[in-house]
């Protein structure tokens, strides 16, 4: 009994000493956390070994910035939204053909490898992967050239080898080879036997981690643009630079503003090019970036005494045109550009690690972090946001649909007009056939004779009838419209006024191309279409 | 109690203090009173709004503490508690990886403003321009459906760019 008092002092004792234990530790916990963040905040990087400019393997880049490495290799994950990429399988599985869901692509694209695979996006990991195993360059055929390793390659090293340090000389050189001899090239020059997909140092400046522009045709094509009339008001630099002197040309690695650089990296690559055999890769911007100043250029453009083509059409036999994916060009025409909004605000949008803001370079849709990249500007709930978008998406898909529908409905009447035309004289095609390859010819040598003899004779009567020819005209520009809005990925985001322009023109210019086409053949024009719900695709 | 251990205790207390005072000057407590804008980027989470302040309208006219907390000694004082407490709780315990997958975040990140922040906020701007848009803001400046100022004039003072 003697004991009590002195026992609860004791226990009082024990609970304020482990109370006030408590209350130090969390102190001390509180005061490496504020360590913790100051030192975050402090060092942005470390550079633990040296990169220069003939690293292309972005893993020696990862040991001095691992955040930034983290992203880009999270790339090779699948991701899908409503309108683009998708999750099909595991990782490194082949997403389906896009004529699943739009099979009007294989109709304007007939007689064109594009007719025969064409798949919808993966991850920049994959950049050049997809190229290695795509149907359309089948190592035994040889049918694409190096050009196409302007943007799919860690290229760099290989141009100043081949130039002697001139990076123009060596652009040249290496269009002049074929693909795969190009590429065994590319694997000799990286230092580890690899070539390797556009990395770090393809948008880095190894020295500064600045970024520039290193692309040789991105270079050329920009200085054409700033030289050209065609209004920038989007890339102010280029406006200050044609108020200059002019004496020296734009340069966007020394005249472009920090926030212009943000998007032109992409624009080395996300446009529209012409890379086939026999010429130097090149953007057409030299009458700037519209669908018709870029058709305007590529029709004044003679190549060997003819008007530029990128193939024949197998069904119809006009000469027309293949648009590559101009998301810069018509960034360019849209809303977000004029405000001075970046590619890398959306696609690679701010974030944050303890103290250290870092761009995302997990490249992706937007559409896949709202909150990071619209939020910023619009503060609206993730829910609101999609909606938005994905209102303009739809709308978009519904008038591309019609476009394809109307550009299918094309072909089939001048196939109706051709198919007459081909009966009558596939005897003379023929004959002309057995004159070229004497007696006894081959039977599937004849056969592509005789058509190569028919196509050369459809060409003459084209280029002598103007009623044919201005279907053929029709056909090229309807088609060049559609496809320049088809292969752009942004499903109508990224301007979608002036995407709807250039949709309404090529279904415009397809039913005028349609009803010429039924009244030379004396036939009929197909059912009406009837007006439909805005169509959701998948 | 014997002598020795009010010593022992003593001392535990001691070193508490210390660390406590130890750490309160180390995270710059102590600006947290001033007018500075530099003592809102000490935490660093701040560090777009107060670059964008520095390059925006109103840098030469108003601080930080203009615009977000009431002029009123008693009031500024106690929203700034209010603000210190969650914005010091709101930093230590949001995981250093909000945006991976799964992450439960204290705050929403971009950073967003309370309703109770943005209605001092709306008070700060009649404080000043009161008298010059007496005409203009006809209708109610507080509640849900207040019209705000910075719903059309977000660039004023830090605009996201």
């Amino acid at each position: 009994m003697e004991n009590e008092p002195r026992r609860g002092r004791v226990l009082a004792y024990v609970v304020v000493a482990v109370v006030a234990a408590a209350i130090t530790a969390g102190i001390a916990a509180l005061l490496v956390n504020i360590f913790q963040r100051k030192q975050e905040a402090r060092a942005a990087y470390v550079r633990l070994v040296d990169v220069t400019e003939d690293d292309v393997d972005p893993a020696k880049w990862g040991t001095n910035w691992p955040r930034e490495y983290d992203g880009y290799l999270r790339t090779a994950e699948p991701t899908a939204t409503k309108y683009g990429g998708s999750t099909v399988g595991p990782e490194g599985t082949l997403p389906p053909q896009k004529a699943q869901r739009d099979p009007w692509l294989t109709r304007i694209f007939a007689g064109y490898l594009f007719a025969l695979d064409y798949r919808d996006r993966r991850g920049h990991a994959y950049m050049l992967n997809d190229q290695e195993v795509t149907r359309r360059n089948v190592p035994s055929e040889a049918k694409q050239s190096g050009n196409c390793l302007h943007c799919h390659a860690s290229i760099m090293p290989l141009y100043r080898k081949l130039g002697n340090g001139d990076v123009q000389k060596g652009l040249q050189a290496v269009g002049e080879m074929n693909y795969w001899d190009a590429h065994a090239q590319l694997q000799q020059a990286s230092s580890d036997g690899k070539a390797h997909p556009v990395g770090c140092v393809d948008c880095h400046d190894p020295r500064t981690m600045e970024l520039r522009v290193t692309r040789p045709a991105f270079i050329t094509a920009i200085a054409k643009l700033a030289a050209s009339d065609a209004p920038a008001p989007h890339l102010p630099s280029i406006d200050r630079w044609r108020h200059g002197d002019r004496k020296i040309a734009y340069d966007p690695n020394t005249d472009g503003t920090r926030q212009e650089m943000r998007s032109f990296v992409c624009g080395q690559c996300h446009v529209e090019y012409y890379c086939g055999k026999g010429m130097t890769v090149f953007f057409p911007w030299n009458e700037g970036l519209k669908v018709e100043q870029i058709e305007h250029y590529y029709d004044s453009l003679q190549i060997k005494g003819a008007r530029f083509k990128d193939w024949t059409h197998a069904e119809t036999g006009m000469d027309v045109l293949k648009a590559q994916h101009p998301e810069f060009e018509l960034w360019s025409q849209g809303i977000h550009a004029r405000s001075g909004v970046a590619c890398a605000d959306c696609h690679m949008p701010y974030q944050r690690e303890g103290s250290t803001k870092i761009s995302e370079h997990w490249v992706r849709s937007p559409l896949l972090q709202v909150n990071r990249s619209c939020a910023v500007c619009h503060p609206y709930g993730d829910d609101e946001l999609k909606g938005r978008v994905v209102a303009i998406q739809d709308r978009h898909y519904a008038l591309m649909d019609r476009a394809g529908k109307a550009a299918s409905e094309m072909i089939d009447s001048i196939v109706a007009l051709r198919k007459p035309f081909d009966e009558k004289n596939r005897a003379a095609a023929e004959a002309k056939a057995r004159e070229k390859l004497g007696a006894n010819p081959d039977p599937e040598k004849l056969k592509a004779e005789t058509k190569a003899a028919l196509l050369a004779m459809w060409h003459a009567e084209v280029e002598k009838d103007p009623r044919l020819k201005e279907v053929g005209e029709l056909q090229r520009a309807a088609q060049w419209r559609l496809d320049f809005i088809a292969a752009e990925n942004s499903m109508g985001f990224h301007a979608p006024q002036e995407m709807a322009r250039v949709l309404g023109e090529s279904i415009d210019m397809s039913r005028q191309a349609e009803i010429r086409a039924v009244a030379l053949a004396g036939g009929k024009l197909p059912p009406a279409q009837p007006a439909e719900a805005i169509p959701a695709a998948r | 109690m014997a002598p020795r251990y009010w010593v022992f205790l003593g001392a535990l207390f001691g070193a508490m203090i210390g660390i406590g005072v130890a750490t309160f000057k180390y995270a710059a407590g102590l600006s947290y009173l001033s007018n500075d804008p530099a003592a809102c980027v000490n935490c660093h989470i701040m560090r777009d709004e107060y670059d964008a302040w520095r390059k925006g309208p109103h840098h030469a006219f108003a601080t930080c503490n203009d615009c977000h907390v009431p002029p009123q000694f008693l009031r500024k004082y106690v929203a700034k508690a209010l603000n210190g407490y969650h914005h010091s709780t709101g930093f230590t315990f949001q995981p250093a990886r909000p945006d991976e997958p799964g992450a439960k975040l204290v705050f929403e990140e971009p950073i967003r403003i309370k309703a109770k922040s943005s209605q001092i906020l709306q008070d700060n701007c009649l404080h000043c321009h009161g008298e010059f848009v007496h005409d203009v803001v006809g209708g109610s400046t507080f509640g849900e459906d207040a019209i705000r100022c910075v719903h059309c004039h977000r660039g004023a003072g830090h605009g996201a760019r």
